[in-house]
């Protein structure tokens, strides 16, 4: 970049600015826009990430929402390293359709990737046109400028605040890529703590759910107890009467109920679910849905292709077939939104993971022009995907528009979110390898069938309310590669000859299923994974040898040989008794993080009941932006996934879903959890970030699943691995 | 009008008598601690302290509370300057999306009030009632030890009886 | 077998290990403790064989000739077949054996002393096996067999005599066992609903029946451990206790749910609030768990029975079903509402769910509970 000499600038005078622009503008005409970061590259002027106050105070925007992930508190950590001023001088702005820059959707582990790389990018121009601006102030060269602590100082003394630097730039300008990052970190890779935890832990005002707005009413939505269902006719005109009863909304097949108080909106759902309900489409298969979705029409996808000679006809050929049943999101916090008409335009507080595509999905739910809906992020309880988050603001919309100028607040229940959030998908995987007489995989084949795992809402059709206003259902299509939906973590990591992988897209969804964390990562690494070591027992080798003798990538090796060391691999004990190890690994997406997880196990052969012992994680994240926030989201990815291998299966009947309540879906209580984790982080400083949220759902299913056979040889390939299952195979093979 | 002592102070509101002291406190008295989990009783996202026990708050009617004395998280200190259990979970960072938190932390003060040793079987089988879905139990169950020792106690490994 | 007789019921103390005894049974007479019957050489029945097993089944004496004391049901167990007792044994004796010893009965003398039982076993043992009935299908016979040995339900079902032995021509006629009330099972059944074979088996199998209530209490164990018993063996037992209700006021025709709200909430105005805000959340007909078809309150037996204390004890402590299974799960409310709040619910529900005259002593029986602790 050039250097702006003292004569340059002084010649120019008034018009610093502008010369600033002239300069920057000529010097971005030689490079190709497309070397910015991709969500930079949409949005490429400074100021729509960063802005200075005169009083130094730094906003930074940031198109993503925080979910209980640590994201605020990391992208503060990169914009404060960056810019060199301290984390507590900034506010950062997140996901607000008014205000801050579109970055789509805040999922697939794509946050740091993509905002925390734009924001990095943005905050080294910035750096370097408040360092620019300095120099010229000091009359010195820039290389004889420091930035530090919110100011810019000259080796001869001379110092400037930010507030008063940027009163002379405008950041309205295109971001330059390439920009040299601060020679060291002080904030990056720290143990930052969260700073949204202390007002979690003292009853401060956080999520959708506490916002109260003068005025405000509560309503709640009235549907039939589960997807497919609706209630049956009746006396709207009694429940108007109600105690508090405000509004009853009824449009087409949208039905809710407004009141003042919360309680007597309850109340009134109660009474007007009393009226029975009906499912009036076709009945739901009574077969388990993922033999429904084996069977049902499929349009082959090809996931990889891997080249090689063909396998020897001697070799020995090993099958399988592994499968999950449909997942729960199961947020701890039914979903919740507000909204608030004001003449022809109405604003909408959201925990949606995408205020851009739910804006313009309302657009076209309420027929409003886009820029007349305006939606912005607040914080609601983990979501984990695609739960109820978008339908609920479209309630929420729809219910505020017949009170217009009253923000309405509207709560999905307990058993609501049971009932319609959309569910992961059930999944079949079959895999099958012929051992080559190296004892190594000399082919390999890898078939998965599932529905798509993305209904997210694009267009009115794909919220529920728009289904009930009769708007067109919205397409599926599958998710490209490298993604991938059911896809995704199809195509092994390893180094594998004459291996070819199809996902049979079934587009027929009986049930309403869309991204649940991971999407088909977390089955297609369970079954990879699992098959691995079934093909390390038909070759006599270590399951981890065997790994390592397929795997090139040094990291990926790096990350496995961490936990090896750590776990003790090679002392662990001999399985059998009822006591296993297990070892698994995963680089998510083949793009993002590395997770190595091994673990010991206990099952009681009475019962069926596994207890964890002991669990060792390594995970690379690329540059570790803050450690802790790493492990936080291993550890409780791992606690998850054991939850969903071990309990979780969603019931359906004919009529409806089953599990309605937690009762009738128990998930992982505290008894149930490891006895220990431990997470080991290996720390690569200044190379890409990688997603790491859904690192660790497919490694420890897979683990797991290899420890029970470790443990009482036998292999379950079917998720969940209940007592239950466990204790009728157990069982079955004492008897035969 | 309903009289009613939350965290040492006492209110008066119009609410019916019926209406579950959750609502009370979250939109009468504008507490945001206590959470909306299920208001069935399974998920303990609700969970205060009546008269120095753990209750579902989302089940308990304001007719129920008579001169019983109600504690909420906002009770036991401030952002700035939290009592043991809130500060012990902030120092292991204790959460992920935080929504079951305030009624994670009402449960363990209810145990260490009245016993700051219990075994790690009991502390287990105590938080049993309140649901995390992230996964944040490992942090959840350090975080209780690490209040116990602040409270004066500590959580005791049980010897198991061997075969 | 092991399953049918829910063994593992008494012979498990809380967090032990299976079959390993240690678990304490009140009885009128003084606690005795279930001894370890896993296959440890040592401490259990390691060194038992199968004829030791079938005398302590059959006849109540152990491989040493010690008198066993029938709170061992073997006045019961008398009654199974040759057949099901080697399985029994087969499957007890492959087991992970585990070392515990008993702790020592506290009984009052002189019933600590064994070689008394003879003179019981003289008065009250009819050893088996167990003989058909004619006249009755292969699967009533079996049902009858397992109901009436291995499965020992009229132990709780049957009120007993001073000498704890049941008490003659009384069979089901109902009774206590450790703080609860299992009520009669014959044409006295107090159920509202017809209990057919087909609810008694959905009920023994998965602790719910759609047209009575949940199992709870000691029944709870029960049906946990019978969910794990062969179908065949669990259908054979509802045929045989369905056909000893064939009498029953409440075989004769389904009766709608009662429901006085009106009339029991003019008589119990505060319960009525506690109720709304406490209960109709799920007990309400427009509730999540009652759309699912979970049953109304008017059909639960013990609403209808003569004492209020069953109801009390699931309001106060709730139902769990074992971690991590599906099942009806009700919260505790012994924390939530005082004694005289607990009192006025059950007399507010007994009012507005059922026909029957007012319970007497509520509040005395909240009081007894509130001492005797969990069930």
């Amino acid at each position: 970049m050039t250097a702006l000499s003292r004569r340059n600038v002084l010649a120019g005078g008034g018009a610093l600015v502008v010369g600033f622009s002239l300069a920057r503008g000529a010097a971005a005409q030689h490079e190709s826009k497309s070397a910015l970061p991709v969500d930079l590259a949409k949005s490429p002027m400074l100021d729509s990430w960063i802005r200075i106050d005169a009083d130094g105070k730094v906003t930074v925007f940031t198109g993503k929402a925080e979910l209980g992930q640590g994201l605020r508190t990391a992208l503060i950590q990169v914009a404060a390293d960056e810019l060199a001023v301290g984390p507590e001088s900034i506010e950062l702005v997140t996901a607000d359709t008014a205000r801050t820059p579109d970055e789509g959707v805040t999922a697939g582990s794509h946050s740091m990737q993509d905002s925390g790389t734009a924001i990095l990018n943005a905050a080294s121009n910035v750096r370097a046109l408040l360092a620019e601006a300095a120099a010229w102030r000091f009359a010195m060269a820039v290389e004889q400028v420091e930035m530090h602590d919110g100011a810019a100082h000259s080796l001869n003394g001379q110092s400037a605040t930010y507030g008063e630097l940027a009163a002379m730039l405008d950041l309205h300008v295109e971001a330059k890529p390439n920009m040299p990052r601060r020679a060291r970190s002080t904030v990056i890779g720290q143990d930052l703590p969260r700073v949204d935890i202390p007002a979690k832990v003292s009853g401060g005002q956080t999520y959708v759910q506490d916002m109260r707005l003068p005025g405000m009413l509560h309503a709640r939505v009235v549907r039939g107890p589960s997807d497919g269902t609706r209630l049956k006719d009746q006396n709207l005109d009694e429940i108007a009467k109600m105690p508090g009863v405000v509004r009853v909304v009824h449009e087409a097949g949208f039905l809710a109920v407004v009141a003042q108080k919360e309680w007597h909106a309850v109340k009134a759902l109660q009474r007007m679910q009393s009226a029975g309900w009906v499912r009036p489409g076709e009945p739901l298969p009574t077969t388990d849905i993922r033999d429904t979705i084996r069977k049902l029409p499929a349009e082959d996808v090809p996931i990889f292709n891997y080249p090689g000679p063909p396998a020897p006809t001697d070799g020995k050929v090993v099958k399988a077939r592994y499968s999950r049943p449909c997942l729960m999101h199961g947020s701890i916090g039914p979903s919740c939104a507000v909204a608030q008409w004001d003449n022809d335009s109405v604003t909408v507080w959201t925990h949606s993971q995408g205020v851009g595509p739910l804006r313009k999905s309302l657009s076209e739910l309420l027929r409003l022009p886009l820029e007349k809906v305006r939606c912005i992020h607040v914080e609601g309880s983990g979501c984990y995907g695609h739960n109820a988050a978008d339908d609920v603001a479209g309630d929420a919309a729809l219910a505020a528009r017949a009170v217009p100028g009253r923000p309405v607040r509207l709560q999905w229940m307990r058993e609501q979110e049971h009932g319609w959030e959309p569910l992961g998908p059930a999944m079949t995987v079959e895999l099958q390898a012929t051992l080559g007489g190296d004892g190594k995989v000399a082919g390999w084949r890898h078939d998965v069938w599932s529905n798509e795992h993305n209904s997210r809402p694009q267009t009115g059709g794909g919220l529920l309310a728009g289904m009930e206003l009769g708007f067109p259902h919205q397409k599926v299509r599958p998710i490209p590669m490298p993604e991938g939906g059911g896809a995704r973590n199809g195509n092994p990591i390893y180094a594998l000859p004459n291996a070819s992988g199809v996902f049979h897209f079934v587009e027929q969804a009986p049930v309403r299923v869309s991204a649940l964390r991971g999407l088909g990562a977390q089955m297609n690494v369970f079954s990879i994974e699992s098959f691995m070591d079934e093909l390390a027992h038909a070759a006599g080798a270590d399951p981890v040898a065997f790994r390592l003798a397929h795997l090139q990538d040094d990291r990926a090796r790096e990350t496995i040989q961490t936990v090896v060391d750590e776990f003790g691999w090679a002392k662990r004990p001999k399985g059998g008794g009822g006591h296993g190890t297990g070892f698994a690994f995963a680089r998510y997406k083949n793009l993002a993080a590395y997770c190595a997880i091994a673990l010991e196990i206990d099952v009681d052969r009475e019962s069926g009941v596994i207890s964890v012992e002991r669990v060792v994680v390594a995970v690379d994240s690329g540059e570790a932006v803050n450690p802790n926030g790493i492990r936080n989201q291993i550890e409780g990815g791992i606690v998850q996934s054991l939850s969903w291998t071990v309990n979780e299966a969603v019931g359906f009947d004919s009529q409806h879903r089953t599990s309605f309540d937690w009762s009738a879906y128990p998930i992982l209580r505290f008894p149930q959890a490891p006895k220990k984790i431990e997470v080991h982080v290996i720390d690569r400083p200044r190379q890409p970030f990688l997603g790491t949220g859904e690192a660790s759902q497919g490694p420890a299913s897979a683990a797991l699943g290899n420890a029970v056979a470790d443990a009482v040889g036998i292999r379950v390939r079917d998720m969940p691995i209940t007592p239950d299952r466990l204790k009728t195979a157990l069982a079955n093979r004492a008897g035969s | 009008m309903i009289s009613l002592t939350v965290n040492g102070k006492q209110h008066e509101v119009d609410a019916d008598l019926d209406t579950p002291l959750l609502y009370v406190l979250r939109n009468d008295l504008e507490l945001n601690g206590a959470k909306f989990g299920c208001g069935l009783g399974q998920c303990g996202s609700c969970t205060v302290l009546v008269d120095d026990k753990p209750v579902f708050s989302c089940l308990m009617p304001l007719a129920a509370l008579g001169n019983r004395k109600v504690r909420t998280i906002e009770g036991l200190g401030t952002a700035d300057k939290p009592g043991p259990v809130p500060a012990a979970f902030e120092t292991e960072q204790a959460a992920q999306c935080g929504y079951c938190i305030a009624g994670m932390i009402m449960r363990a003060q209810a145990l260490l009030e009245r016993n700051n040793r219990p075994t790690e079987a009991e502390l287990r089988a105590h938080m049993a009632p309140n649901l995390c879905r992230c996964g944040t139990h490992m942090r959840i169950l350090a975080a209780v030890r690490r209040a116990a020792v602040a409270m004066g106690g500590g959580v005791q490994q049980q010897a198991e009886a061997k075969p | 077998m092991a399953d049918v007789g829910n063994c593992a019921g008494c012979h498990t103390a809380a967090g032990g290990r299976a079959f390993a005894g240690g678990r304490p049974l009140p009885t009128p007479f003084g606690t005795i403790h279930a001894t370890n019957i896993t296959p440890d050489a040592e401490t259990g029945i390691g060194t038992w064989s199968r004829e030791a097993f079938v005398r302590a089944m059959r006849e109540g004496i152990a491989r040493n000739g010690m008198h066993l004391y029938p709170a061992f049901p073997y006045d019961h167990f008398t009654n199974a077949s040759d057949h099901d007792l080697e399985a029994l044994y087969a499957f007890l004796m492959t087991r992970m054996p585990v070392q515990a010893r008993a702790s020592a009965n506290d009984l009052k003398w002189p019933l600590d002393f064994r070689p008394l039982i003879a003179g019981w076993n003289f008065l009250y043992l009819k050893k088996g096996p167990m003989a058909d009935q004619p006249g009755q299908t292969a699967e009533w016979n079996r049902g009858r067999n397992l109901v009436e040995g291995l499965a020992h339900c009229s132990d709780c079902h049957s009120p007993r005599n001073e000498w704890g032995a049941e008490k003659h021509g009384q069979a089901y006629d109902g009774a206590w066992i450790e703080g609860w009330y299992a009520p009669p099972l014959n044409a006295h059944s107090p159920a509202v609903q017809p209990w057919t074979a087909d609810e008694l088996f959905s009920y023994l199998r998965t602790g719910l029946s759609a047209r009575h209530a949940a199992a709870a209490g000691p029944m709870a164990s029960v049906t946990q451990s019978l969910a794990k018993a062969p179908d065949a063996d669990v259908r054979a037992m509802a045929v045989y206790v369905a056909s000893l209700m064939a009498d029953a006021p409440s075989a004769h025709g389904n009766r709608p749910p009662i429901d006085h709200q009106e009339l029991a909430d003019k008589a119990h105005p505060a319960a009525a609030a506690l109720f709304a805000g406490a209960c109709a959340v799920c007990h309400d007909s427009g509730a999540p768990m009652m759309q699912q078809g979970r049953p109304p309150l008017s059909w639960g037996t013990a609403l209808h029975v003569d004492t209020p204390n069953d109801t009390l004890q699931v309001i106060m402590h709730g139902l769990r079903p074992p971690a991590g299974r599906s099942g009806p799960v009700m919260p505790p409310f012994a924390d939530t509402f005082s004694d005289f709040q607990l009192a006025d619910i059950a007399a507010y529900l007994r009012a507005r769910y059922t026909q029957q005259p007012p319970w007497p002593d509520v509040l005395k029986a909240v009081g007894e509970l509130r001492r005797g602790g969990a069930p």
